[in-house]
C-alpha cells in the first residue's frame, strides 16, 4: 500500500525532502546484512510504500508540496533532482507569493479555502497513482502560518475527502525559547484543529532533536539541516517496511494502519512521541558493537523515564509496583505511564530478542490487555548504517509536559489580549481560541490522570 | 516573490532614499553574477526593455536590460531630486515616478499635508497605482522621511494616509528620522507631533531614527579607524557607512555616512524576504510577531557589525560579540537602552553562515540580563538568511518592541508643550486652509495616550509575577 506525503510551508518542505533522501539512501544501501531476497523483498516494498516507478527509472516521490511562497518548494525540487537518485515530480506542487506571515488565522481562514481546489486536485492525482493508497502523512511545523493554519485546514479536507484514509500528521514542535513570537497561539490552535481530524500526530520537538544533535551527535555548529536529518533518520525508522508481529512472512502491506491499530486505541489519546537507539555520529559507527539487551534495557528505561536521548537517563525511575499505591520514596518518580507502544527492531538477530521487559503490565494503564498494549515489528534488514536499531512510537505522557508548558505559555498571552488583533483581523475570534484551550485541558486533564 | 515600493518624500527621504537604491544595486551586484534578472532583484527592481525608449515593456525572466526603482521619488523643492537624477543614478528612475514642485513647503507640516496633498493627490494616486500595476504581488510599501521639515513630516504623512485609503492590503512600513533637541528648525516639534498622530493611526510599523545615533555611530567607526588600535585593516566596504563598491563617484556629502546607516537598516530588513535561508522573515512575519497591539508599532532597531576587519577567520566570539553589541546602547538608531526596558517583543535577523546553534546559544546567553514583558518572556522572532551583505560574513539586524522609545516620545512632547504653550509660531499654522486649533489638541492627546500605554507597561516591569489561572476541566 502506498502512503501520500504532504509537505506543508518552510519546515513541511525541508523536512519531506531529507526523509525521501534517507528513504531512498537507505533503500539503495549494501549494508543490509540480510539475505538478497531479503533485502529485495524491503526494496519492492519501500518503493511501493514511497516512491512512484516511471518510465524515467529515477523514482518519483509519491509527495505534494505546498507553500505560500516559492523559495523553500524550488530549493526542494531541485536539491531532490540533483542527487540523481530520486526526484519530486514536477507537477505535484502548489505555491503562492506571499507567504502566512506566521499568521494561523491567514492561513486557516484565508489560504485554506481561498485555495482547496487547487491543493485537494494535487492531492487527488497524486492518490490516484497509487494502486491501492494507505494514507497520509502530513508534515508540518505549529509554530508558523501555513504549516500550522493551512495544515490544519489541509487535514480537515483530506478528511472529509478521504473518509476512510488514515491520516498521520507528523507535527514539529518549535524551541521552547522562541523562534516566532506567537508560536504558543498558533500550536493551540493547531493542536485542538488536528486533534479532530486527524487519525494520530506524531510528535518531534525541535528542543530535543538538537540536544542529541549536540550530545549525541557531536556537531558543533548545528544547522536546520542536521536537525531535519536526525528526523528524517527517527521517521525512517518508522516508515521502513517491517514485519508485523504475528503477520506471515510479507512486510507490512498496510503501515498507516497497522500503526493507529496498534498505538491508539482511544480517541482521546492521540499524541504519539517517538524515541530511537542508538544515535551516534557515522564516523564512530565501526568502532561499535550493540546487543539488543543493552539496547532494550535502554529504550525501556528512557520509556519509563521519559528521557530524550540515551545518555542522561534517570535510572531510578521505576514502575509502580503492583499492590502499592502510593511510592515508598519521598522524591516524586516522574513514571511515564503508557498506553500502547510499538517497538520496531531493524537488524542482526532479530528474531531472538527478548521483548519480556516492554510486556510488563505496571508500564501501562489498566484499561487494556498488555498483550494488546504492546506490539513489536521486526525485520532482518539492517537500517541505514546501524547494524542494530530500535525505535520506539509510544503513546503516552511523553508529551504531557511540553503539551502543558505550550498551553500555559498561550493561556498567558491570551490573558493579556496581546496580538489578538492579527488573528481576529482573518477571522478567528476569541470565542475560538477559547474553544481550543477547553478542548487542548481536556487532552491534558486525560493524559495526566492515566 | 514579492515587491516593495520606496516612497521618498522630501528633502531627508530622498537623500535616504538615494543611498538605499545605491546600496541595492551593490548588493545585488554582489551576489547576481550571471546578470540575470531573478526574483530576488525583481522585489525592488523592474527589468526594462529600453531599446523602444523609456516606455518599454517590463522584461520579466532573461538578462537585465535596464534596472528601474520601483520607487515614487517626491519632494516640493527641485534640488534634491534634480541632483539624484544628474548622478549616477539617473537611469534607474523613470521621469514618471517623479512628483516635484519649486517652492518647498517651508517646514509647515500644514502646507505639506494640506496645501499639496490636496494639490498633489490625484498625481500621487495615479503614480502609485501605476507602480502597483508593475508588481505581481505587492507586499510592502516604504515610506522614508522625516518628521521635523514640512514636505517630508506633512506630504509624507498624507502619503501614508492615502497609501491606507488606496491599498488597504498592503503594508506600510515608514522610516522616520526625528529631529534631535538642538535641531535647527524651530517648528520641528510641532511638524513631529502633528506627524506622529498620523504614524499611530495608520503605519503598520515605524521605524524611528534620530540623527544624534546616526552621527555617534559614525564617529565611533573614525575613532577604530584613525585609532590605529586594530591590528588589521578595516574593509573599506564592510562599514555600515561607506559607499565604497557603489555607482556614487562624487566626493561624500557630510550626511552620506549616517544615510548608509539606514540603507543597510532597510537592506537587512528585507534581505531574507528576497534570499533564501533555512528559517525565512518575510515582511508580513515582522508585523505578525512584533506588534502586540495596534498602537504600538514603534521598533526600535540596531545593525551590527559596524564593519569588518579584513581577516577572513571569524571565531564564534567574534560572533556572539556581535550579539551582544545588537543590544548595547551605542547600536541602537535612537538614543535609547533598550537592556534596562521593558521589551514587548525582539526579532532577530541574522544574515550570511550563521546556524541555529549559534542563534540559540546566543538567545540563552543575552535572556537573563533582558526584561521582557511577563506574557512574552519567551518572545524571540528569529529569522535565518544564508546571503551575508557586501563585505561581511555574517550581520545581525535587532529589531525591539522596547518601552526605550517613551523617552523620545516623552521629549518631543516637552518640546511640543513649550511652543505651545506659548501659541508661539501658531499663525503660521491657523492660517492654512484646513487647519484648526483642534488638530493641534488631537495630535498632542494621541501623543499622551501611546505614552500612557507604554507606561502602562512599564509598570508591570520587575513586579511579581502572576500567571492567570488556567481553565478547570471537570474530571
Amino acid at each position: 500500500m502506498s502512503i501520500v506525503t504532504v509537505q506543508l510551508g518552510q519546515c513541511g518542505n525541508q523536512i519531506g525532502h531529507e526523509v525521501f533522501s534517507a528513504l531512498c539512501s537507505d533503500s539503495r544501501g549494501t549494508h543490509g546484512l540480510c539475505s538478497k531476497k531479503e533485502n529485495q523483498s524491503y526494496q519492492d516494498s519501500c518503493k511501493e510504500r514511497f516512491f512512484c516507478e516511471e518510465q524515467s527509472a529515477v523514482p518519483v516521490a509519491r509527495a505534494v508540496l505546498v507553500d505560500m511562497e516559492p523559495k523553500v518548494i524550488s530549493q526542494a525540487l531541485s536539491m531532490a533532482a540533483s542527487s540523481g537518485h530520486w526526484r519530486y515530480s514536477s507537477h505535484s506542487h502548489f505555491c503562492q507569493k506571499q507567504g502566512s506571515g506566521n499568521n494561523w488565522a491567514n492561513g486557516y481562514c484565508v489560504h485554506g479555502p481561498r485555495h482547496k481546489e487547487a491543493i485537494m486536485e494535487l492531492v487527488q492525482r497524486e492518490a490516484e497513482r497509487c494502486d491501492r493508497l494507505g494514507g497520509f502523512f502530513t508534515i508540518m511545523s505549529m509554530a508558523g502560518g501555513t504549516g500550522s493554519g493551512l495544515g490544519a485546514f489541509v487535514t480537515q479536507c483530506l478528511r472529509d475527502a478521504f473518509p476512510t484514509s488514515f491520516i498521520l500528521n507528523h507535527l514539529i514542535w518549535p524551541y521552547g525559547t522562541g523562534e516566532v513570537i506567537v508560536q504558543n497561539y498558533n500550536s493551540v490552535l493547531t493542536l485542538s484543529h488536528l486533534y479532530h481530524s486527524s487519525d494520530a500526530l506524531l510528535v518531534h520537538e525541535n528542543d530535543v532533536i538538537h540536544k542529541i544533535c549536540a550530545q549525541l551527535l557531536n556537531i558543533k555548529q548545528i544547522s536546520f539541516r542536521d536537525v531535519n536529518q536526525v528526523l528524517a533518520h527517527q521517521l525512517g525508522s518508522v516508515f521502513q517496511p517491517a514485519h508485523p508481529a504475528g503477520g506471515g512472512s510479507g512486510y507490512s502491506r498496510n503501515p498507516l494502519g497497522d500503526l493507529m491499530e496498534t498505538l491508539v486505541p482511544h480517541p482521546e489519546f492521540r499524541m504519539l512521541g517517538l524515541r530511537n537507539i542508538p544515535q551516534m555520529p557515522e564516523s564512530s559507527l565501526p568502532y561499535s558493537t550493540f546487543s539488543w539487551p543493552g539496547l532494550l534495557k535502554h529504550l525501556r528505561q528512557m520509556l519509563i523515564a521519559n528521557a530524550q536521548m540515551e545518555e542522561g537517563i534517570d535510572w531510578q525511575v521505576r514502575p509502580p509496583q503492583p499492590g502499592s499505591s502510593i511510592p515508598c520514596t519521598n522524591k516524586p518518580l516522574h513514571f511515564n505511564t503508557s498506553i500502547a507502544n510499538l517497538l520496531i527492531l531493524r537488524g542482526k538477530d532479530v528474531h531472538s530478542v527478548d521483548l519480556g521487559g516492554f510486556q510488563d503490565p505496571s508500564l501501562y494503564t489498566s484499561w487494556l490487555n498488555p498483550q494488546d498494549a504492546f506490539n513489536a515489528w521486526k525485520t532482518p534488514r539492517a537500517f541505514n548504517k546501524y547494524e542494530k536499531s530500535a525505535a520506539l512510537v509510544s503513546n503516552s505522557q511523553f508529551l504531557l509536559k511540553p503539551l502543558d508548558s505550550i498551553v500555559g505559555k498561550a493561556w498567558n498571552m491570551f490573558a493579556s489580549k496581546a496580538y489578538l488583533h492579527q488573528y481576529t483581523k482573518f477571522g478567528i475570534q476569541e470565542e475560538d481560541f477559547l474553544d481550543c484551550f477547553t478542548t487542548l485541558e481536556q487532552v491534558i486533564s486525560s493524559y495526566t490522570n492515566l | 516573490m514579492t515587491q516593495s515600493v520606496v516612497v521618498q518624500v522630501g528633502q531627508c527621504g530622498n537623500q535616504v532614499g538615494c543611498r538605499f537604491w545605491d546600496l541595492a544595486l551593490r548588493e545585488h551586484a554582489a551576489v547576481n553574477k550571471k546578470g540575470i534578472y531573478d526574483e530576488a532583484l525583481s522585489s525592488f527592481f523592474r527589468n526594462v526593455d529600453t531599446r523602444s525608449g523609456d516606455n518599454g515593456p517590463d522584461i520579466y525572466k532573461g538578462k537585465i536590460c535596464s534596472l528601474k526603482a520601483r520607487a515614487l521619488l517626491i519632494d516640493m523643492e527641485e534640488g534634491v531630486v534634480n541632483e539624484i537624477l544628474q548622478g549616477p543614478l539617473r537611469d534607474v528612475f523613470d521621469s514618471k515616478q517623479l512628483i516635484t514642485d519649486v517652492s518647498g513647503s517651508g517646514n509647515n507640516w500644514a502646507v505639506g499635508y494640506k496645501i499639496y496633498g490636496c494639490q498633489y493627490r490625484e498625481n500621487i494616486v495615479e503614480k502609485l497605482r501605476k507602480t502597483a500595476e508593475h508588481c505581481d504581488c505587492l507586499q510592502c510599501f516604504f515610506i522614508i522621511h522625516s518628521m521635523g521639515g514640512g514636505t517630508g513630516s506633512g506630504l509624507g504623512t498624507f502619503v501614508l494616509n492615502l497609501l491606507e485609503e488606496e491599498f488597504p492590503e498592503v503594508y506600510r512600513f515608514v522610516t522616520s528620522v526625528y529631529p534631535s533637541g538642538e535641531d535647527d528648525v524651530i517648528t520641528s516639534p510641532y511638524n513631529s507631533v502633528l506627524a506622529m498622530k498620523e504614524l499611530n493611526e495608520h503605519a503598520d510599523c515605524v521605524l524611528p531614527i534620530e540623527n544624534e545615533s546616526l552621527f555617534e555611530i559614525v564617529n565611533k567607526i573614525h575613532q577604530m579607524i584613525n585609532s590605529g588600535k586594530l591590528g588589521s585593516t578595516v574593509k573599506q566596504n564592510s562599514l555600515v557607512t561607506s559607499s565604497a563598491g557603489s555607482a556614487k563617484t562624487l566626493p561624500e556629502k557630510p550626511f552620506d555616512a549616517m544615510n548608509n546607516i539606514v540603507a543597510n537598516l532597510l537592506l537587512n530588513l528585507t534581505s531574507s524576504a528576497r534570499f533564501e535561508g533555512s528559517l525565512n522573515m518575510d515582511l508580513n512575519e515582522i508585523s505578525m510577531n512584533l506588534v502586540p497591539f495596534p498602537r504600538l508599532h514603534y521598533l526600535v532597531s540596531s545593525l551590527t557589525p559596524l564593519y569588518t576587519l579584513a581577516d577572513v577567520n571569524v571565531p564564534s566570539r567574534r560572533l556572539d560579540q556581535m550579539f551582544s553589541d545588537a543590544f548595547s546602547r551605542d547600536h541602537q538608531l535612537i538614543q535609547a537602552d533598550p537592556k534596562h526596558s521593558l521589551y514587548l517583543a525582539c526579532a532577530l535577523l541574522v544574515r550570511g553562515n550563521v546556524q541555529v546553534s549559534d542563534l540559540r546559544r546566543n538567545i540563552e546567553r543575552l535572556k537573563p540580563s533582558l526584561h521582557f514583558v511577563s506574557w512574552n518572556q519567551e518572545g524571540w522572532k528569529t529569522g535565518l538568511c544564508s546571503v551575508p551583505p557586501v563585505g561581511h560574513s555574517h550581520s545581525l539586524l535587532a529589531l525591539a518592541n522596547n518601552t526605550c522609545v517613551k523617552p523620545t516620545f516623552i521629549e518631543l512632547k516637552d518640546r511640543f508643550m513649550k511652543l505651545y504653550k506659548k501659541k508661539a509660531h501658531l499663525h503660521h499654522y491657523l492660517q492654512i486652509d484646513g487647519m484648526e486649533q483642534s488638530c493641534f489638541s488631537e495630535a498632542i492627546s494621541s501623543l499622551s495616550d501611546l505614552i500612557e500605554e507604554y507606561n502602562e507597561l512599564d509598570a508591570t516591569k520587575g513586579g511579581p509575577r502572576i500567571d492567570p489561572s488556567r481553565l478547570k476541566i471537570a474530571v
